[in-house]
């Protein structure tokens, strides 16, 4: 019996600690692909309909509906329809994909299967990033398994519904999370993007239409299927519905993933992980990675769903939530994200290429006593310059945590200046820093 | 096409080109896909696990199987950073420092593993064991601070077990990863991205503990999602935000 109200309501997660998850027998043994057996009854208009009333929106960050995103599909069209899920997990700070695929790649592939069918696909893929051996490996394998027990190939399950899956390791490159860069990468190119319209729902892969999902997002469809659109819409907010992995890391006593529904707040998930660690304060946080503007403990009561931190000025992004106690030197976190960016840059369009090399060379000099109170103004004009110029939300992403530690953290900046540098210690930020070291 | 950017060890590479079972296996990449220049990247991971780099030959041969010209090819394999144009060591170590990594001590180890193994970023050591670089946010940010060894997870390093780590690995010890199998080879490591499976798929634990750190809490407190049957009553348990 349950004490209290659930809090966390573990679904993606909850069959993670059974003994060996990974394999198709036991996933079996709870249930698994019994919603590919029932979807797989239905109409594929009535799967779209049922993922539409759900509520179901994308967790990969943009949080776009999508039922809404399947039905945009173009049906009788005379071309072929692809799938293809989004495992590029790589923003900074996000790692909620990543364990869900070693623990249950099978949660991923039975949604895979049911959304290929919802939209016509007789073709799906896997973008896994490369730097993850080994949930390469457990997707390899359970795919292996699904095509042997028949939920893959030719006529599958007796019902004359044909699909391949292939699972495709990408070879290093963030800006692949990027839905139309990853397209270009999958048929082999630089993971460039591609103008919008058209969008990938008319021409994607080989210039087809083709869904593009977050690995988190495909996971959710077989319980969906499961249970009904209105048992996951019992869970969440108003717009913001079902339950999320949340992943907590940094300065929290217990990192980790925590699945809750929709629209908990970070001092509810911060009491549940022991708190900021011992004898230390939250300085600042990310809600969804480092692409989300930082906040502060202004906003613990925030409820973290789509519309509540947008309104808090930020976005919910991937819910990789990444705690920073007082130790830390915002700046040094800033410049380190902007370095990342550079590098990751397509070079594709100007003010991402350029700007983010520009705004590098400010921050160190920030970083390092030099230059003067005018340089925080110099920043802000490069970032309004990249925002909403560059060609894809990478240059959005850029300057997210620039403007928002300058709103919040604008002294900060100024005391490098004063001191001639960096005012704090970086050794007493670290894990395995002294007892008692502080900033 | 120009050889400007690879570096060649002799001995390292064969000069003579792919062999005939290579040659095999790149074809039954480009199989797999509805359209053949879709197999580049997997192809690229297999050049790269039989010439431990990505090499002219290489680039040439993917091309000609793909109709591409080599630079069309050159232009791919330099996109990526997993594609490594100087020889790589059997192990490569990466050390994440992006931000939270970085913070949570990534920047001190390594520091101290460019001291301990005599390299700087993206170089290899004396022996052709290690190459070690830093690497960017590899979605493992509840273990901070995190090191890959071959795309390995090393979850929860400090400075001292990232030394014994790499000297474990030149010393030819066996080495897990802590949520993955033994420690394969670079090589190795490259020939399952290519999609030719090892069968290590069932080595390893499932999850590491802060994976399940959630999952445990609402276990002990009975806490779980609304059963199906009783959507509604259980909606006003779970249902937040909207007080």
């Amino acid at each position: 019996m349950s004490s209290g109200p659930s809090v966390l309501t573990p679904v993606l997660s909850d069959n993670w600690d059974q003994d060996r998850c990974w394999t198709l027998q036991a996933y079996e043994d709870r249930g698994g692909y019994r919603a590919l057996k029932s979807a797989l009854e239905q109409q594929p208009d009535a799967l779209i309909d049922l993922v539409k009333a759900s509520g179901l929106r994308g967790r990969g960050g943009a949080g776009f509906p999508t039922g809404m995103k399947w039905g945009f599909i173009p049906q009788g069209d005379g071309k072929p329809h692809y799938l293809v899920v989004n495992a590029d997990e790589s923003e900074p700070g996000t790692c909620k994909d990543i364990p869900l695929m070693l623990a249950s790649p099978h949660t991923l592939v039975e949604g895979a299967i049911i959304s290929s069918f919802a939209i016509r696909a007789n073709y799906a893929f896997i973008y896994v990033r490369g730097e993850v051996l080994h949930v390469v490996r457990r997707l390899q394998r359970a795919v292996q398994e699904a095509y042997l027990a028949g939920y893959l190939g030719k006529d599958i399950l007796g019902t004359g519904f044909d699909l391949d899956l292939v699972v495709h390791a990408g070879a290093g490159a963030y800006i692949c999370g990027e839905e139309t860069s990853l397209l270009d990468s999958l048929e082999g190119r630089r993971g460039q993007p591609r103008l919008r319209p058209p969008f990938p729902a008319v021409a994607g892969l080989y210039a087809s239409p083709t869904v593009v999902n977050n690995v988190e997002t495909i996971a959710s469809v077989p319980c969906i299927v499961d249970n009904g659109a209105d048992w996951f819409a019992s869970m969440g907010t108003e717009k913001s519905k079902g339950m999320t992995l949340y992943s907590l890391s940094g300065h929290v006593r217990r990192p980790g993933q925590y699945e809750a529904p929709l629209g908990i707040t970070l001092r509810e998930l911060l009491e549940l992980a022991g708190g900021v660690r011992e004898g230390h304060q939250l300085k600042f946080w990310t809600p969804g990675g480092s692409s989300t503007p930082i906040l502060t403990d202004e906003h613990l009561d925030v409820p973290l769903d789509y519309e509540g931190v947008g309104a808090a000025g930020s976005m919910l992004g991937t819910k990789a939530l990444q705690i920073f106690d007082e130790t830390t030197c915002v700046l040094r976190a800033v410049l380190r994200w902007t370095e990342f960016y550079k590098h990751e840059s397509c070079g594709k369009c100007t003010p991402c290429r350029e700007g983010t090399w520009w705004l590098v060379q400010v921050l160190q000099r920030l970083e390092r006593g030099q230059g003067s109170e005018e340089d925080l103004e110099l920043l802000l004009d490069q970032c309004d310059n990249i925002l909403g110029r560059a060609f894809c939300a990478l240059g959005d992403g850029a300057v997210s945590p620039i403007t928002s530690s300058i709103q919040y953290f604008r002294q900060e900046y100024l005391a490098h200046l004063e001191q001639g540098g960096c005012p704090f210690d970086p050794a007493a930020s670290t894990l395995f820093a002294t007892a008692g070291a502080h900033a | 096409m120009t050889e400007e950017g690879f570096e060649n060890t002799p001995g390292e590479v064969q000069a003579a080109g792919l062999d005939a079972e290579t040659i095999g296996e790149l074809r039954q990449i480009a199989a797999r896909y509805p359209q053949a220049r879709s197999a580049l990247l997997p192809m690229l991971h297999l050049v790269q696990s039989v010439q431990g780099q990505v090499t002219p030959t290489g680039i040439e041969t993917c091309a000609d199987m793909l109709g591409l010209t080599a630079a069309e090819v050159a232009a791919v394999a330099t996109f990526y950073t997993m594609y490594k144009r100087r020889p790589v060591g059997d192990y490569h170590v990466g050390v994440c420092t992006n931000t939270l990594c970085a913070v949570m001590g990534g920047d001190v180890i390594f520091e101290r593993l460019k001291e301990h193994l005599d390299v700087g970023n993206d170089e290899i050591t004396d022996d052709g064991r290690i190459t070690l670089e830093h690497v960017e946010c590899n979605a493992a940010c509840d273990f901070a601070p995190v090191m890959m060894v071959n795309w390995e997870f090393m979850d929860n390093m400090t400075p001292e077990s990232a030394v014994e780590l790499v000297d474990a690995l030149r010393s030819g010890a066996e080495v897990r990863s802590t949520r993955g199998p033994r420690i394969c080879t670079w090589r190795e490591a490259e020939r399952v991205l290519a999609g030719f499976p090892d069968d290590l798929a069932d080595e390893g634990p499932a999850a590491g503990p802060e994976t399940l750190v959630g999952l445990r809490i609402a276990r002990e407190r009975g806490w779980r999602a609304p059963e199906p049957q009783h959507a509604e009553q259980s909606a006003q348990h779970s249902t937040r935000g909207e007080q």
